[in-house]
């Protein structure tokens, strides 16, 4: 049975699970703060930087892969920041393609995140306050405890995204076996080479990952809201 | 400005009417801001705590300024304690770590509340290890109460904590704020629109209409003053404060002093020297100008009438002082305009007042947890 398994799968899965995982990493880095803002601030130009950053929801990946190709490659700031290492490019390479990543699955993260900070009101933070804690303790101590719900359905959103993303790698990462080649592209190539069964066996597993992501957080939600006091 | 207690102005603006209002608290006791829903207490209390701002403020404890035009402290660094309406207690948290979240880092040795006597006073012993989710409303305000407490507040702010809780849930912790009341020595700004809560724990009083202060100052003057809402509604009533005295085991009666009189009144033996609080409603009150012959009315005192205003067409409201010269505490009187007239009285005569019944508003009884 095994043998009967496409020769590079294992590899194809790695890459595809180190692509999830640092980018799931990085976005909570980078969506925390992001969502915080959202959803405390005042300001009016809050609404715009979140229609921006939900772009990648409606754009055509193709477009995103697009611009995203023109800013890696060696005219744009992603070749400058490659140029640090002696590089000439961020296309085609991991590093490109962890980029393009959190760009597309961002507003996955940052969306639950945010409704999570905005559900949980002022109310928890002004009695922190009242409690001596600074605005940083309280944030470390009350607000992403209480927000943690949130922050874990970001995090699957994000890792369950990333691992489907499709267009956006075509683009920017070349389906270069072990660089760039993640599970959806090599669903492709089968295909384009009329291996139905080596498609079958990888989709076939995707299906099963996608409805255990739904699944998982389907129940993460009702024992979230089941429990509140 | 660098009297003991609590001293803040705010004048701004609260949805569409103005603010402004003046508030001063003493350095210990509890000072009642009550008024309707909507008048801008909560508000006021707010800003007293840094979670509010308005532009044009002065807010002071003692010679601390927290604001006036040059500064403003954020609510992190005013050493307050604050109970919210409904208790707000941190779900992530056990009890215990919910009351030591304000506490002061290391040793509480030397604290003003330490942990084990605010778990002791509030009765929180058995809950501890619970999460506040599985608590009822008025546990959880003893929590938040606590927890108020051990973060070594010089200001005890409550916006209402017992407006969210039911009948029988505030009857249950209104002995634990008495308790609370006989034992801190702090300044407490109490918010409420209830009556009863004022009658039972408040020392000042702070009456808000609107946005502004209609009156301010000590509960009994406020009670007894005419030309305010208080004395002329249905159910006046003047607290006083009295002394324990002697008790008659016999007769199962509780003597107590106060100022200018002496009272019975049916309860429990009390410790003598001991501090009580007595309502005494105007309609109990009836007037005699000559001392009553046999009665079955116990608590017959003699006063002076110092104020009469007429309420209504039929009826009067009495201020009268205890004691023959009028000197001591303040008296209401409800009255008929007729018995007004045929018994001749009027302002400066001495008169016997005759007490139908008094209540002890404020018990010591304080189930021990």
């Amino acid at each position: 049975m095994l043998s009967g398994l496409p020769p590079d799968l294992g590899r194809i899965i790695l890459l595809t699970l180190q692509l999830a995982t640092i980018t799931t990493l990085i976005l909570l880095v980078v969506a925390t703060p992001l969502a915080w803002w959202l959803a405390r601030s005042p300001s009016r130009w809050k609404e715009v930087v979140a229609a921006f950053v939900s772009l990648p929801i409606v754009l055509p990946p193709t477009v995103l892969g697009f611009y995203l190709l023109i800013a890696l490659g060696p005219q744009g700031p992603g070749g400058a920041l490659a140029g640090l290492w002696g590089g000439r490019t961020l296309a085609f390479t991991f590093e490109g393609l962890v980029i393009g990543s959190i760009i597309y699955s961002m507003p996955f993260v940052v969306q639950p995140v945010r409704n999570a900070f905005a559900a949980m009101g002022d109310r928890p933070l002004e009695v922190a306050a009242t409690l001596r804690a600074s605005p940083w303790r309280a944030f470390w101590t009350v607000a992403l405890p209480i927000a943690s719900p949130g922050l874990l359905t970001g995090a699957i959103l994000g890792f369950a995204h990333t691992i489907g993303e499709f267009g956006v790698v075509l683009m920017i990462g070349g389906n270069i076996p072990g660089r760039t080649r993640v599970l959806s592209t090599a669903i492709f190539d089968y295909v384009e080479n009329s291996q139905w069964r080596e498609a079958n066996i990888l989709a076939g597993g995707m299906v099963v990952f996608a409805f255990a992501v739904v699944l998982a957080m389907i129940l993460l939600e009702k024992r979230v809201t089941g429990a509140r006091p | 400005m660098s009297a003991p207690g609590l001293h803040a102005r705010f004048h701004g603006r609260i949805g569409d009417f103005p603010l402004h209002a003046a508030i001063d608290a003493p350095a210990s006791g509890v000072t009642a801001l009550f008024g309707p829903s909507g008048c801008g207490k909560t508000t006021v209390l707010r800003c007293i705590a840094g979670l509010g701002r308005m532009a044009d403020g002065f807010c002071a404890l003692g010679d601390e300024v927290w604001q006036d035009k040059s500064r403003f402290l954020p609510t992190h660094r005013r050493p307050i304690g604050y109970v919210f309406q409904e208790a707000s207690l941190f779900p992530h948290l056990s009890v215990r770590r919910n009351l030591l979240y304000g506490a002061p880092a290391g040793s509480m040795v030397g604290a003003a509340f330490g942990y084990d006597e605010v778990v002791e006073l509030f009765g929180l012993g058995p809950l501890l290890e619970r999460s506040p989710r599985n608590l009822s409303g008025g546990e959880r305000q003893r929590v938040a109460l606590g927890r108020a407490l051990l973060s070594q507040p010089n200001l005890l702010l409550m916006d209402e904590p017992l407006s969210a809780l039911d009948a029988t849930a505030k009857e249950e912790i209104l002995p634990y704020l008495e308790r609370l009341h006989a034992r801190v020595s702090l300044p407490v700004v109490y918010v409420t629109h209830d009556m009863r809560e004022v009658e039972r724990l408040a020392d000042h009083l702070v009456l808000m209409e609107t946005g502004r202060v209609a009156a301010a100052g000590p509960l009994a003057d406020l009670l007894s003053d005419p030309a305010l809402p208080f004395a002329r509604a249905r159910e006046a009533a003047v607290m006083l404060d009295a002394v324990v005295r002697a008790h008659d085991p016999h007769y199962g009666l509780l003597e107590l002093d106060v100022n200018g009189g002496r009272f019975l009144t049916p309860a429990p033996a009390g410790v003598v020297g001991e501090h009580r609080r007595l309502k005494v409603t105007a309609s109990d009150v009836s007037l005699a100008r000559n001392p009553p012959g046999p009665s079955s009315i116990v608590n017959i005192l003699r006063a002076r009438i110092l104020h009469a205003t007429e309420t209504g067409p039929a009826e009067m409201i009495v201020v009268l002082g205890l004691g023959e010269a009028g000197a001591g505490a303040r008296l209401l009187s409800r009255l008929t305009l007729r018995s007004w007239e045929t018994l001749g009285l009027a302002e400066g005569m001495p008169v016997y007042a005759q007490v139908k019944s008094v209540a002890l508003a404020r018990n010591r009884a304080v189930r021990e947890a």
